[in-house]
C-alpha cells in the first residue's frame, strides 16, 4: 500500500530511512515562549512503523513538541531529522507529515468528501485518482453514505473519523495525533482506540500521539515518552514504564503507587533490608542501579499487595511474604472489577491495596476496621531515588 | 394558560408599537411620494408626477449618480483596506503597539463627523487637492473602513486558528491557506462590511459637504439644499427610490451570505 505513496512534497521522495536508521530523530530540541521553557532539550528517536505516545500532564510541553514536528512552531535549538533531512525550519506544507487536530479542525464550509480531498488537490493529484483515494479513505474509516454531509451535520465520533481520514489521505510518512480521542465519551473512546491500533498496523504507518490519559497511552502505544516540565523523563514500553518507573514522579504519574521513604539500609546478598518510618522494615530486591548513599523510596503498586486475615498459609507463601504488615481496613472503594482497600498500618502508615473481585458473592470481602495482614514479595518492590 | 395568552398579546402590542415607531414615518413618506398635490401636506390623489419630475431634474440625477459612484468606490476600497487591517490585527504576530494600533483603527467610530470632515478638509486644502469626486470618496473610505474592520475582525476572532493550520498541514502555503479556508469563511462578514460601508457613504451629509467641491454635490447635499428652500414633493419620490435601493441591496446581500454558507464548496476558490 505504501509503495503508491505520492511523491508530493519536497522533503518526501527518496528520503526513506534505510536499515537501522530511525524515521524521525529529534536532537536536543528546545522551545522558549518568553522566559518559559516549554520544551527543554528533548532528544528522541522514532522508528518507522512505530506507534509512539507522548504522555504528560497539561503544560508539560508535549503539544509544543508535536507542533514543532508539524511545523507550526520552529524550535529555538536542536534539529528535527526526518529520514535524515533536517526539517526543523521547514514550513508545514513542505513536510510529508500530517496532523490530526484535537478539535479536528474540519473545514465547516466543505463536505466530508471535500474535506478529505483537500490535501490531495493541493498535492496535484488527478481528479480520478482523488476520487479513488477519497472513496478508499471513506471505506477505511467507515463513513459510507455521509460523503455529502457538512461537518456540522455529523456526530462527534463521525467528525473524528473525517479528521482521521483527511490526515491519512496524503499517506504521510508520519501521522501526528493531538489528543485525538479527548472529545469522545468513554465507550466510544475505547472502541476507537482499538480501531486506531488496527489501522496503524494495517497501514504500517508511523503514529505519534499526544495524550494526558495514561491508560490510552498504555493501551495503544508500542513505546511511551513521558514528559514533565519540558523534559522527556522516560521512554519505555508500557510494561516497563509501569513496573520499572525511573523516578518517583513517573511512578506517581503513571498509575497508583504506595511509597515508603527509606531511613536506613543493609545489604543482604541480593537483597536490601530497608528501614522505613511508615512500614517498618522491608526487604526488597536490590535494584540494577545501585542506590549508593542517596536518599530513596520503596514503591509498590496496590495490586501487588495481597491481603488476608491471618497472612499467607503455606510455607512457600510465608517465604515469599517476608514483607508482612499488620493493620486495619480504613477505607473501602468498590470499583466493580476490583476493590481498593486503604489499610491503616499498626506502624502508622497507610497502604493502598487493590484486590480483584474474582467471586461474585462477597465471601472474600473485608469490612471496615477489620484486622488484616498486607504482604508482598521483595521482587514486587521498586527502589526509586527521591 | 390565561397568563400565557396575556403575555403574548402584550408582546404583539409592543412589537406593533415598535415597528410603527420605526416605520410609520417612512411609510407616510412613501405614500406622499405618490401624492398628486403640489403641497406636501395635502393629499390630492395618486400620481407618479413627482417621479417624472425627478427623472427630468438633471441636477438631481447627476447628484444621485455621484452618490452611487462615491458609495460604490469608497465601499470597495474600505472593504479591501478594512479586511486587510482586520487580518493583520487578528492574525499577525503580536507586535509592539498592537493595542494602540487597534484602538486607533476604531477611533473614527466615535469621532464626531464634523471633526472628521473638518480635518479632512484641512488636509485636502494643505495638499492643494482639487475637491470633488475623489476627495469625497477618500473621505468616505476613511469613515467606513473602521466599520468594515470591526465586522471582519469579530468574524475572524470567532474563527478557529487551527483551521488555517490544518490547511497548511494539508499542503497549503500560508497565503493559499488564507484564500482557500479563511476567506470563504469570513466572506459573509466581508459582504456585510461592504454593505455597511455603502449605506453609510450613501447616507453621509456632513463629511461630504466638507470635502466636496463646486459642481460635484452628492444626493444628500442636493436634497438638503433643496429642502432649505422649502420641501418639494419631488424629495419624497427621491427618498422612496433611495429606500427601495437600500432594501434591494440588503435583500441581495443576505441571500448571498446565506448561499455562501450553505454552498461553501463553490465559494472556495480551490
Amino acid at each position: 500500500m505504501t509503495d503508491e505513496l505520492p511523491k508530493t512534497d519536497a522533503v518526501a521522495g527518496d528520503s526513506q530511512p534505510t536499515g537501522g536508521e530511525p524515521l524521525l530523530r529529534i536532537e536536543n530540541v528546545a522551545k522558549r515562549f518568553g522566559t518559559f521553557r516549554a520544551v527543554d532539550g528533548v532528544s528522541l528517536d522514532i522508528k518507522a512503523g512505530e506507534f509512539f505516545a507522548l504522555l504528560g500532564p497539561s503544560g508539560c510541553g508535549k503539544t509544543t513538541l508535536l507542533r514543532m514536528l508539524a511545523g507550526f512552531e520552529a524550535p529555538d535549538e536542536g534539529r528535527i531529522l526526518l529520514g535524515g533531512k533536517d526539517i526543523a525550519q521547514a514550513l508545514p506544507h513542505e513536510r510529508p507529515i500530517n496532523m490530526m487536530f484535537q478539535n479536528y479542525a474540519l473545514f465547516p464550509h466543505l463536505s466530508v468528501r471535500d474535506n478529505i480531498a483537500f490535501g490531495l488537490k493541493r498535492a496535484g493529484m488527478g481528479r480520478a485518482d482523488i476520487a479513488t483515494r477519497v472513496a478508499e479513505m471513506i471505506a477505511l474509516v467507515k463513513l459510507e453514505g455521509l460523503e455529502k454531509r457538512k461537518p456540522d451535520q455529523l456526530s462527534g465520533g463521525q467528525r473524528q473519523r473525517v479528521a482521521l481520514a483527511r490526515a491519512l489521505a496524503r499517506r504521510p510518512q508520519l501521522l501526528l495525533l493531538d489528543e485525538p480521542l479527548a472529545a469522545l465519551d468513554k465507550k466510544l473512546r475505547e472502541s476507537t482506540q482499538g480501531e486506531l491500533m488496527e489501522l496503524q498496523r494495517r497501514l504500517g504507518m508511523t503514529f505519534i500521539i499526544v495524550t494526558h490519559d495514561q491508560e490510552e497511552a498504555m493501551t495503544m502505544a508500542d513505546r511511551i515518552g513521558v514528559m514533565n516540565a519540558g523534559k522527556l523523563v522516560q521512554v519505555a514500553g508500557p510494561r516497563e514504564l509501569y513496573e520499572a518507573p525511573r523516578s518517583r514522579w513517573i511512578a506517581e504519574f503513571v498509575g497508583d503507587i504506595n511509597l515508603f521513604d527509606a531511613e536506613s539500609k543493609l545489604r543482604d546478598g541480593h537483597r536490601l533490608v530497608v528501614g522505613t518510618r511508615d512500614a517498618g522494615t522491608l526487604v526488597v530486591a536490590e535494584p540494577r542501579q545501585p542506590v549508593g548513599e542517596s536518599r530513596f523510596s520503596v514503591a509498590i503498586r496496590p495490586e501487588k499487595i495481597k491481603l488476608s486475615r491471618r497472612g499467607p498459609v503455606s510455607e512457600a507463601g510465608r517465604e515469599a511474604a517476608i514483607n508482612r504488615l499488620d493493620g486495619v481496613i480504613a477505607d473501602i472503594c468498590y470499583l466493580g472489577g476490583t476493590t481498593t482497600y486503604k489499610v491503616k498500618l499498626d506502624s502508622g502508615g497507610l497502604v493502598q491495596a487493590s484486590v480483584a473481585n474474582s467471586a461474585r458473592l462477597d465471601v472474600d470481602a473485608y469490612s471496615l476496621n477489620q484486622h488484616v495482614v498486607a504482604w508482598f514479595t521483595p521482587d514486587d518492590c521498586v527502589v526509586l531515588p527521591s | 394558560m390565561r397568563q400565557f395568552s396575556r403575555l403574548s398579546r402584550f408582546n404583539v402590542a409592543s412589537l406593533a408599537l415598535g415597528l410603527a415607531f420605526l416605520y410609520l414615518p417612512i411609510l407616510i413618506l412613501v405614500i406622499y411620494s405618490f401624492n398628486a398635490s403640489r403641497l406636501v401636506t395635502v393629499w390630492g390623489g395618486w400620481s407618479l408626477r413627482w417621479y417624472h419630475e425627478f427623472f427630468a431634474d438633471s441636477a438631481m440625477i447627476e447628484a444621485s449618480w455621484m452618490s452611487l459612484r462615491v458609495a460604490t468606490t469608497s465601499a470597495t476600497i474600505a472593504t479591501l483596506l478594512g479586511t486587510l487591517a482586520a487580518v493583520a490585527l487578528s492574525r499577525g504576530e503580536r507586535f509592539r503597539g498592537r493595542t494602540l494600533f487597534s484602538g486607533m483603527l476604531y477611533a473614527p467610530l466615535v469621532m464626531p463627523e464634523v471633526i472628521t470632515g473638518l480635518s479632512l478638509l484641512l488636509l485636502f486644502v494643505a495638499l492643494n487637492a482639487e475637491r470633488g469626486f475623489w476627495t469625497v470618496t477618500i473621505a468616505h473610505t476613511t469613515l467606513t473602513m473602521c466599520f468594515v474592520a470591526v465586522v471582519v475582525q469579530s468574524r475572524l476572532g470567532s474563527l478557529d486558528r487551527s483551521l488555517e493550520e490544518a490547511a497548511m498541514d494539508l499542503g497549503c502555503a500560508p497565503v493559499r491557506a488564507f484564500l482557500s479556508v479563511t476567506l470563504p469563511l469570513i466572506a459573509p462578514a466581508i459582504v456585510a462590511g461592504w454593505m455597511l460601508a455603502f449605506t453609510l457613504s450613501l447616507d453621509d451629509l456632513v463629511i461630504a459637504s466638507f470635502t466636496t467641491g463646486p459642481g460635484s454635490a452628492t444626493l444628500p447635499i442636493r436634497i438638503y439644499s433643496e429642502v432649505r428652500l422649502g420641501v418639494k414633493p419631488e424629495i419624497n419620490a427621491i427618498s422612496t427610490l433611495v429606500i427601495a435601493l437600500i432594501a434591494v441591496v440588503i435583500v441581495i446581500a443576505s441571500l448571498a451570505s446565506k448561499l455562501s454558507s450553505s454552498q461553501g464548496e463553490s465559494a472556495a476558490p480551490l
